[in-house]
C-alpha cells in the first residue's frame, strides 16, 4: 500500500490576491446571554438567504449567562455541512477568551475584534480589523442595558461590508428574526448601519474572503432537527406527549407544544387534540407514555442520556408487556452529567439492550433534519405496527443545530395503527389471546381499554398467550421467543438503509447520524487526496437489514465512523454479522464533543490503510475494535 | 358496554344489568385471610352497587402483594400491573388517552410510601381523577415482611427487630398535598369501606384511600399496631357515612345537625354523619389536625377525612375534545396540507 505525504499536505498558503469565494468558516466569540444568538442567527440567514449553502452550530456551555459561547457558521458552495475544524475569520468579542482565540488560529486568518481588546499584538500572520464596539453603540443608544443587547449585531454590519454580504438580504434575514417586535427591529437595523457603515469608512479590504450570491438555497428551509421531529410528530397524529426538560431535548417538546396549539385545536370547539404534561421526572414521563400508548393513544416523550438511563425500567416494560411508545434520545455527552450541552452518539449500546433480563429496542437514527421529520413520523407507526417502544437516535448537533434541508413533504401514507383488535378480526381468529401469534409475524393483536373488545391484564410479569400470569418455563420461553420473532419481522419493515456502492472502491464505509455529513465531505477528500475510492453505507435503523452484510462482505477493510469512544455501532454490529465478517470491521471515532468534522474521517482512514503515517506524540487509545495502522 | 340480559330472572342485576359475579376476577392468590381479599370484595360490591361498566373500568397497580389483587375483580376490565412504584403515571397516561375511562388504582404502603413517594405526591398534586387505594400492612409481604414507611415507630418483626423510624401518614400528607378526596378505612369494616369507595367512585378527582389492612403472615402480632386485634381495638371512625348515588332516590333520614351533605360532581351526595359534634370534612385544617391527635393517641381516624368536591380535576384543566384522544381518527390528528406548507414558509 502506498505510503506517501504528498497528497495530503495542506494547500499553500492562500494568495492574498486570490480570493475565497463561499468557502470559509466564520466563527463568533461572545459571552452566553449577550444576545449574540440574534445576531448570529441574522448572519446565517443572511448567507442563506443569498443563495450560499450555509451551517451554523452553536457551542454553548451549560450556564444560562456569563460563560463563554462560539457560534460558527460554515459557508461552503459545495454544500458541505459538517463542522470545519479550521476557522478562518473570527469575531472576538468575548475578553476573556479572546486571546486564546487568536493563538489557536490557523496563519493567515483573519480577526474582527473589539478594539480595546489589542488583539493585533499577539500575532503578526494574521489580518485584524478591530472596531470600537462600545463607541458604536453609544451612538445609538443611552441605556446601557439595552446596549449590550444590540452591540453584537455590529459585527453583523461589520461583516456585511467586509464580505460583501447583501444588505437587502441581511434586512429581510433580521425582520425575519425580529419582525414582530418593531422597537427592537428599529434599533438593531441602526446596529447594522453603524458597523456597516464603519467597516466602509475605516476598514481597508486586506483579506481574500468573500460572500458572492449562488442559487443553491433556492426552495430549501432552515431549521434545527428538535423543531423538525417536532413538526414530525404532530403530522404524525401524537396525541399525548409527557416530558421532563433536559438540554438538549428540551425544545423538541416546547416546539411542539407550540405548533400543537396553533395547528392541532378542534375547529370548532377550541379544544385540544393533545395533552402534554411536564412530568415530574423522565421515570413518570415514560411510565405515562406507556399508560397512554396501552390505552390507544398515540404517545411520546423526548430525552437525553441520564433521562434514558433512567427510564430502563420502563423500557423493559414496553418491551415485555408490549406497549408502544416513541422516545426521542437527542443525545450528549455522557458518562453521568458529562457534557450536557455537547454532542456525541453514545447511547447506542445502552438503548439497543435497555433495561434488564433480554430486552431489545427498535431504533432510528435519522442523519438530517429532513429525517428527523420523517422518522419522527414514522417511529409513531412502527411503535403502534411493533407494540414497542421506538427510539428515535437524534443527537445535540443534529437537535438544536440549524440546517438546510429541502422542504418537508405532506405524509403520503396513512396512519398505521397497527393490529387492533376489531369485531372482524375478533370473528376471524376465535378467541382473543393478547399475546398469541395469529399471523406468524410475531405480532399478536391488542384490544384499547374502553373499545368494548375483550378486556386483557397487562403485565411486565409473565405470562402466556392468553395474558394469564404465567411462571411455566414452557409460557415463558415461548413468549420471549415470539418477541424474538417479532424482532426479526421489524429487521425487515425498518426504513432501510443508504448504501452508495462505488465499483472501484477498495474500502467500505459505515456511519449514521450526524456523522453522514463529515463522510459525504471525508469520501471526496479520499479521493482527491489519494485517490482512494470508497463505498458507503448509511445505517437508519436497528436492527440491521441483512444488506449490511451483503456491504462488509465486498470489502476487507470496513470503517464505522461515529462519535463514541467505545464504537458502540460496531460492537453492535459484531454481534449480529457473522464473526468472519466482524473481523472487517475498523473503527474511526470522535469523542470530544465538538461535532465530527471531515479532516478527522480522512487522516484516521489514511493512517489506517497506511497512506500516511500517524503523528509522533499523537494520542492513540488501543481499544480492542481499534485496528492499528495498516498496510506498513 | 358490557351489558347482559340475565337468562335467569331470578338472579339479582344492577341498574347496568349485571349480576355481582361479573364483577368478579380470577380466584386469589394472596394468603387466606389477607385483608386486601376483603379489600377486593368490596371494590366488587361497590361496582356492582353503583352500576359501574366494568368495560370502562382500568384496574392499575404497581409491585407487591397489594397490586397483584387488580386481577381478583373486575375479571372484564382492563388492567395494567406495571413497575414498582410507578403505577401513578401509568394511570395518569391511560387517562390522557381516553378521558372517560374509570380509573381504579392499587398500591401498597410500600410502593406508594418507599419506592413511589414520588409519584405519589405529583398524582395527589395533580388531582387526576382516580381512586387511589393503598393496601396498606405496614410491611412488605411479596419479600417476606420488611418494614415499610407506613409500619409504625416502636412496632417489631417476628424476628425482634423494632422500627425505630417514624411512620409516613400518607393520609396527611394526601391532604398536604392537595388531595381532593381522603380517606382512611379498614379492610375489615366491611359498611364503611363499601361506603367509602361508592363515595370515591362518584369523585371527580383524587380519591386516595389509605386501607389498613393487617398481613396475616408477617404483620398480624403482638407488636405489629397493624394486626387485626390492634386496629380493632385503635380504630377510632371520624363519621358514620351514607352514600346517596344520584340514580336512586337520596335519602333524607338524617337530622339536621347530626348530618353533613356533601354534593358531588356527578350530581349525588355524600353524607357526613358526624360522631364528633364538630367534625367538618371540608376543612383542610381540621383534617390535619385530627390525624395528628389521633395519631399521638395511638389511634386510626377513619372515615372520610378530607374533601374538596369543587377543584378542577387534571383532565378539566387540559380542556381536552369530548371524545377520547386514542379514538380521534387520522383527519382531526394530522393537520392539513395547508398547516405543512405554512410552517414550511415560515422556515425559509
Amino acid at each position: 500500500m502506498p505510503v506517501s505525504d504528498i497528497a495530503v499536505q495542506d494547500a499553500p498558503a492562500a494568495n492574498l490576491t486570490e480570493r475565497v469565494v463561499n468557502d470559509f468558516s466564520i466563527r463568533v466569540a461572545t459571552v452566553n446571554g449577550s444576545g449574540s444568538q440574534t445576531a448570529n442567527l441574522v448572519l446565517l440567514r443572511s448567507i442563506f438567504r443569498m443563495g450560499i449553502p450555509v451551517s451554523g452550530k452553536n457551542l454553548f456551555p451549560s450556564n444560562i449567562a456569563g460563560l463563554p459561547t462560539w457560534f460558527t457558521i460554515r459557508a461552503s458552495k459545495d454544500g458541505y455541512v459538517a463542522r470545519r475544524a479550521t476557522i478562518d475569520l473570527l469575531v472576538a468579542m468575548n475578553p476573556e477568551t479572546a486571546r486564546e482565540d487568536v493563538l489557536s488560529l490557523e496563519p493567515d486568518a483573519v480577526v474582527v475584534y473589539d478594539e480595546p481588546l489589542k488583539l493585533d499584538e499577539l500575532r503578526d500572520d494574521l489580518t485584524f480589523y478591530p472596531v470600537p464596539f462600545d463607541k458604536l453603540v453609544a451612538g445609538i443608544l443611552r441605556d446601557a442595558k439595552l446596549r449590550r443587547l444590540v452591540r453584537n449585531m455590529i459585527y453583523d454590519g461589520v461583516l456585511a461590508n467586509l464580505l460583501q454580504i447583501d444588505r437587502q438580504q441581511m434586512d429581510a434575514a433580521l425582520e425575519k428574526q425580529l419582525g414582530s417586535k418593531p422597537r427592537a427591529m428599529a434599533l438593531n437595523r441602526s446596529a447594522l448601519d453603524v458597523g456597516y457603515d464603519y467597516a466602509a469608512e475605516h476598514l481597508e479590504k486586506r483579506d481574500p474572503l468573500v460572500l458572492e450570491p449562488m442559487d443553491k438555497t433556492d426552495g430549501l428551509i432552515l431549521v434545527e432537527g428538535n423543531a423538525a421531529a417536532a413538526v414530525g410528530a404532530m403530522m404524525a397524529g401524537v396525541t399525548v406527549v409527557t416530558w421532563y426538560p433536559i438540554t438538549p431535548s428540551s425544545s423538541l417538546c416546547e416546539t411542539l407544544i407550540d405548533y400543537l396549539q396553533k395547528y392541532r385545536l378542534d375547529p370548532e370547539t377550541g379544544k385540544a387534540t393533545f395533552a402534554v404534561v411536564q412530568a415530574e421526572d423522565e421515570i413518570a414521563a415514560l411510565g405515562m407514555a406507556l399508560g397512554a400508548g396501552w390505552a390507544g393513544a398515540r404517545s411520546m416523550t423526548s430525552t437525553s442520556g441520564p433521562g434514558v438511563s433512567l427510564m430502563g425500567e420502563f423500557s423493559g416494560l414496553g418491551y415485555y408487556a408490549e406497549v408502544p411508545a416513541v422516545i426521542f434520545d437527542i443525545q450528549r455527552v455522557g458518562p453521568s452529567t458529562g457534557l450536557p450541552t455537547r454532542t456525541a452518539q453514545g447511547d447506542v449500546l445502552t438503548t439497543a439492550f435497555l433495561s434488564h433480563g433480554d430486552t431489545r429496542h427498535l431504533m432510528l437514527f435519522p442523519a438530517s433534519v429532513e429525517e428527523c421529520y420523517g422518522m419522527a413520523i414514522e417511529a409513531f407507526d412502527l411503535a403502534e405496527r411493533f407494540q414497542t417502544p421506538v427510539f428515535v437516535m437524534s443527537d445535540l448537533d443534529l437537535g438544536m443545530n440549524t440546517w438546510m434541508s429541502k422542504a418537508f413533504e405532506y405524509p403520503k401514507k396513512p396512519l398505521d395503527r397497527g393490529k387492533v383488535l376489531d369485531r372482524e378480526t375478533l370473528d376471524r381468529i376465535g378467541r382473543f389471546g393478547r399475546y398469541r401469534d395469529v399471523d406468524g409475524d410475531g405480532i399478536p393483536y391488542r384490544s384499547i381499554p374502553g373499545d368494548d373488545m375483550p378486556a386483557f391484564f397487562c403485565r411486565g410479569s409473565g405470562h402466556n398467550e392468553w395474558a394469564q400470569y404465567s411462571e411455566r418455563p414452557d409460557d415463558y420461553k415461548a413468549n420471549v421467543d415470539r418477541l424474538a420473532r417479532k424482532f426479526e419481522t421489524a429487521r425487515n419493515w425498518l426504513p432501510e438503509p443508504v448504501v452508495e456502492i462505488n465499483r472501484k472502491a477498495s474500502i467500505g464505509i459505515v456511519a449514521y447520524g450526524t456523522t453522514h455529513w463529515a463522510i459525504v465531505e471525508s469520501r471526496d477528500q479520499l479521493l482527491a487526496e489519494a485517490d482512494l475510492q470508497t463505498s458507503y453505507y448509511r445505517v437508519c435503523a436497528y436492527p440491521f437489514r441483512d444488506a449490511l452484510e451483503s456491504f462488509i462482505e465486498r470489502y476487507d477493510r470496513v470503517y464505522v465512523v461515529e462519535q463514541n469512544r467505545d464504537a458502540q455501532m460496531l460492537s453492535l454490529m459484531k454481534l449480529d454479522v457473522r464473526p468472519e465478517l466482524a473481523n472487517r470491521l475498523r473503527s474511526v471515532l470522535h469523542y470530544s464533543g465538538d461535532p465530527i468534522d471531515a479532516r478527522t474521517v480522512t487522516d484516521s482512514i489514511l493512517i489506517q490503510e497506511g497512506y500516511r503515517v500517524e503523528k509522533a506524540g499523537a494520542q492513540t487509545i488501543r481499544l480492542p475494535h481499534t485496528s492499528g495502522v495498516g498496510g506498513e | 358496554m358490557a351489558s347482559v340480559t340475565p337468562s335467569n330472572p331470578r338472579i339479582k342485576v344492577n341498574r347496568i344489568g349485571l349480576d355481582s359475579k361479573q364483577y368478579r376476577g380470577t380466584k386469589t392468590t394472596l394468603c387466606a385471610g389477607c385483608g386486601h381479599n376483603a379489600i377486593s370484595e368490596r371494590i366488587i360490591g361497590a361496582c356492582y352497587e353503583m352500576g359501574v361498566d366494568p368495560g370502562r373500568v382500568v384496574k392499575l397497580s404497581g409491585i407487591g402483594c397489594s397490586s397483584k389483587s387488580p386481577a381478583y375483580f373486575l375479571g372484564s376490565a382492563h388492567g395494567f400491573n406495571a413497575v414498582h412504584g410507578r403505577m401513578p403515571s401509568v394511570g395518569t397516561g391511560a387517562l390522557l388517552a381516553n378521558h372517560k375511562l374509570i380509573a381504579i388504582g392499587v398500591s401498597g404502603d410500600g410502593d406508594t410510601g418507599a419506592i413511589g413517594i414520588g409519584q405519589f405526591v405529583h398524582l395527589m398534586r395533580r388531582n387526576l381523577p382516580i381512586i387511589y387505594i393503598i393496601e396498606d400492612n405496614g410491611c412488605y409481604g411479596l419479600t417476606k415482611g420488611q418494614f415499610s414507611p407506613t409500619a409504625d415507630l416502636g412496632s417489631t418483626l417476628k424476628t425482634g427487630v423494632v422500627n425505630d423510624l417514624p411512620p409516613i401518614d400518607t393520609c396527611a400528607l394526601a391532604v398536604e398535598l392537595g388531595a381532593t378526596f381522603v380517606a382512611r378505612s379498614f379492610s375489615g369494616d366491611k359498611k364503611q369501606l363499601t361506603a367509602i369507595l361508592k363515595a370515591a367512585l362518584s369523585h371527580r378527582g383524587t380519591a386516595m384511600l389509605d386501607v389498613l389492612s393487617p398481613c396475616v403472615t408477617f404483620n398480624d402480632h403482638e407488636g405489629s399496631t397493624k394486626s387485626y386485634s390492634h386496629v380493632k381495638e385503635h380504630d377510632d371512625p371520624l363519621e358514620e357515612i351514607s352514600f346517596v348515588p344520584f340514580f336512586e332516590d337520596i335519602s333524607v333520614d338524617y337530622e339536621p345537625g347530626t348530618t353533613q351533605a356533601v354534593p358531588l360532581h356527578d350530581g349525588s351526595t355524600l353524607y357526613l354523619k358526624k360522631l364528633e359534634e364538630e367534625y367538618d370534612a371540608l376543612d383542610k385544617v381540621r383534617a390535619l389536625q385530627v390525624l395528628n391527635e389521633t395519631r399521638r393517641r395511638g389511634e386510626f381516624a377513619t372515615g372520610i377525612i378530607y374533601v374538596e368536591p369543587d377543584r378542577d380535576d387534571f383532565l378539566t384543566m387540559l380542556n381536552l375534545v369530548d371524545e377520547p384522544l386514542a379514538a380521534l381518527p387520522q383527519k382531526r390528528v394530522r393537520p392539513p396540507r395547508g398547516a405543512l406548507k405554512e410552517i414550511m414558509k415560515s422556515l425559509r
